[in-house]
């Protein structure tokens, strides 16, 4: 009879995310889930009240990037009104949204992903952490808190909040820059460039030393998705869905960001709160395809600023074809991080960034809108219908991580057959699986909570559900 | 001198009132000369220990789970802190009690799928019928409404129950703040 591992909880502490690994009569690893155990309800919880209400509704899904709900949602909203929004208030969202990709990053290097690059995988956990990386690496620590709150400043100078700002709004944004803050965040600019280029460079150098992770963790070909600009460049907040697949090759082009539908289907499983989407063409689960900063850096022909361009020349040199490595998303973080500084400083200097005319005023003229932006970890999809008096009466959401869904199951396939053998789980196969979820940075708290790295209970279970094994790893 | 032991737990939020925790920047660094941060998503250990100072709880109970897990964390803390209006009013997760369980999951699951619509049952924890403040559950010692509360008010209020002290929050926060 078919066995089951146990992983749980996986998350860093809350345990609202479950690993099971699936044996079969042989003892052979047959299937691998990650089990999201949380809902919140979003889709239904917002019916019955205003649209324009959506942008600060929705920017409470989660507190890491909710400037992309802000933005996807807004989008969705500009789209009810029928309104092309002013070209400064286009530029403003997207340098909160730059900002936003700035600190979400910085949290998920450094914060929860340095403690491991720095101290090491099998380091003590109780100083496997921010603080532990203080201590034996001050300067890395201290980088990675001021490039957060590079990020989480410029927020705070547009919007006048770190989170949840009520800046972005339907229509535009509510108040225009002001000259003194776009000096500001200005004069701030040249040090985060300097902290991003120096960690590029140790990250890059001490690359050698995770070959095996390289190779192991979800590793494998698969489809890539995400947005491109009208010259096929790395876009964030506007532009097409370019998908390509594993040679590199462009499956789908220019497709519209709002026929979503015709191309994305979603699929439920009865174990877990998160949905799979996929390929609709291909099917399920099939059509797996990957989103986020590897994919972006993937499917994207360059990325538009000078730095960038020259790191994303020599990322792609790293395979033929698309990078297939989900360790390197840490790397394409820290790319998509150079790109944004010099974009955003790009930005500021336009000459109608400090316009009056940021917000366009209409009422709800389209009965439905859809809006689409590339979130920190990857396409997100905002889908509001109303009623006549403006009231939502239906929501769809496809959320960034949803998309990795399949993706992350497969990598917790490929690292469990390597790893897991017989009856015993040794302490390799529980780092690969708290690795191998950690390289996608799955927000869960967009679906549910879990922050980074993951301490691990694993149980290995008979076939009639007695405990054969049992490990435990992360305090 | 033994530093004050301080927790951080998410039930059912939106991880904004954690990062507003984080936005206190280097005055973390300053804070944790003081104190000791021993569980909390942001660190690695994973046992709640058996007494913690102070504990902070960003999020609604939501969940089974999350019912369980409060529990047990109140029994191990000194002083529990509502951190902001999730934890203190419901707020956003709330919201889904105009609706229910059965139509909030059958939107997700039955009405916006295009394969195997169904309920998700299996392995993960069900959702209470009613969501609510974690005062509704367990006693709250300090309530810090926001929506995230400032790091400025965090900074705050940690420091001053650090100190030993139970801080005075008038003025420095409200709902939605
Ligand atoms: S109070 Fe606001 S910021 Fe805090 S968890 Fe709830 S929605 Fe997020």
């Amino acid at each position: 009879m078919a066995q089951q591992i146990m992983i749980d909880p996986v998350t860093r502490v809350e345990g609202h995310a479950k690993v099971s690994i699936h044996l079969d009569d042989n003892g052979v690893v047959d299937a691998a889930h990650l089990h999201i155990t949380q809902f919140r309800g979003f889709e239904k919880l917002c019916e019955g009240r205003p649209f324009y209400e959506m942008p600060s509704l929705m920017a409470r899904v989660c507190g890491i990037c909710p400037v992309s709900h802000l933005v996807a949602s807004a989008k969705a909203c500009d789209a009810i009104l029928a309104v092309r929004i002013p070209e400064p208030a286009a530029k403003l969202r997207q340098v909160m949204n730059l900002a936003q990709i700035i600190q979400s990053h910085a949290l998920s290097f450094f914060h929860l992903g340095s403690p491991d690059l720095l101290l090491g995988m099998d380091s003590d956990p109780a100083q496997r952490n921010l603080f532990g990386v203080l201590q034996q690496y001050p300067e890395r620590a201290r980088d990675g808190i001021r490039l957060r709150q590079f990020g989480q400043q410029i927020i705070e100078l547009l919007g006048g909040k770190r989170i949840h700002p009520a800046w972005i709004v339907p229509g535009g944004v509510n108040e225009p820059l002001s000259e003194e803050r776009r000096d500001q965040i200005l004069a701030a600019t040249p040090e985060a460039l300097q902290i991003v280029q120096r960690t590029l460079d140790w990250f890059k150098r001490g690359l050698d030393q995770f070959r095996e992770e390289i190779q192991s963790f979800a590793n494998f070909p698969s489809l890539f998705m995400g947005l491109v600009n009208d010259s096929g460049g790395l876009e964030l907040y506007d532009g097409h869905i370019r998908i390509v697949d594993a040679t590199g090759h462009i499956v789908a082009d220019r497709l519209d960001p709002t026929a979503y539908q015709e191309y994305i289907a979603e699929a439920v499983e009865p174990w877990t709160y998160l949905k799979y989407p996929y390929y609709r063409p291909v099917g399920y689960p099939e059509g797996i395809y990957r989103v986020g900063p590897l994919a972006r850096l993937n499917i994207a022909d360059h990325c538009g600023t000078p730095l960038a361009d020259q790191e994303w020349a020599e990322f792609r040199a790293l395979q033929r074809g698309a990078v297939l490595s989900s360790f390197y998303y840490h790397y394409a973080r820290l790319v998509e991080v150079l790109y944004s500084i010099e974009q955003i400083e790009y930005l500021l200097h336009a000459p109608d960034i400090l316009s009056e005319h940021v917000r366009a005023s209409a009422g709800p003229n389209n009965a439905e809108g859809i809006g689409v932006s590339e979130a920190p970890r990857g396409t997100l999809f905002h889908h509001y219908k109303i009623d006549a008096q403006g009231l939502i009466v239906w929501a769809n959401l496809i959320i960034a991580t949803g998309h990795n869904n399949i993706a992350m199951d497969r990598g917790l396939l490929q690292v469990a057959r390597h790893f897991i053998n017989g009856e015993q789980i040794s302490e390799g196969a529980l780092n690969r699986v708290e690795a191998v979820i950690r390289a996608f940075d799955p927000c869960f708290s967009c679906s549910t909570h879990a922050l980074g790295q993951m301490p691990l209970q694993v149980q290995l279970l008979g076939p009639n559900g007695t405990l054969l094994d049992e490990a435990y790893r992360g305090g | 001198m033994t530093k004050v032991t301080l927790a951080t737990v998410w039930l059912d939020g939106c991880s904004g009132c954690h990062m507003s925790f984080l936005d206190m920047d280097e005055r973390l660094l300053d804070l944790m000369e003081h104190a000791e941060l021993v569980y909390s998503p942001l660190v690695d250990l994973k046992t709640f220990p058996d007494m913690v100072d102070v504990t902070l709880v960003e999020g609604a109970v939501s969940s089974e789970e999350d019912l369980a897990k409060i529990r047990k964390v109140r029994e191990h803390t000194r002083i529990l802190v509502s951190l902001g209006d999730c934890a203190v009013t419901g707020n956003v997760p709330a919201m889904r009690n105009l609706f229910g369980v059965a139509a909030i999951t059958e939107r997700a699951y039955q009405e916006n799928v295009d394969l195997h619509p169904q309920v998700p049952r299996e392995v993960i924890p069900a959702l209470l019928p009613h969501c609510c403040p974690v005062h509704e559950v367990v006693n709250v010692d300090v309530f810090v409404p926001g929506c995230p509360p400032a790091a400025d008010t965090i900074f705050f209020i940690v420091s001053e129950l650090v100190a030993g002290r139970r801080p005075d929050l008038s003025g420095l926060t409200r709902f939605g703040a």
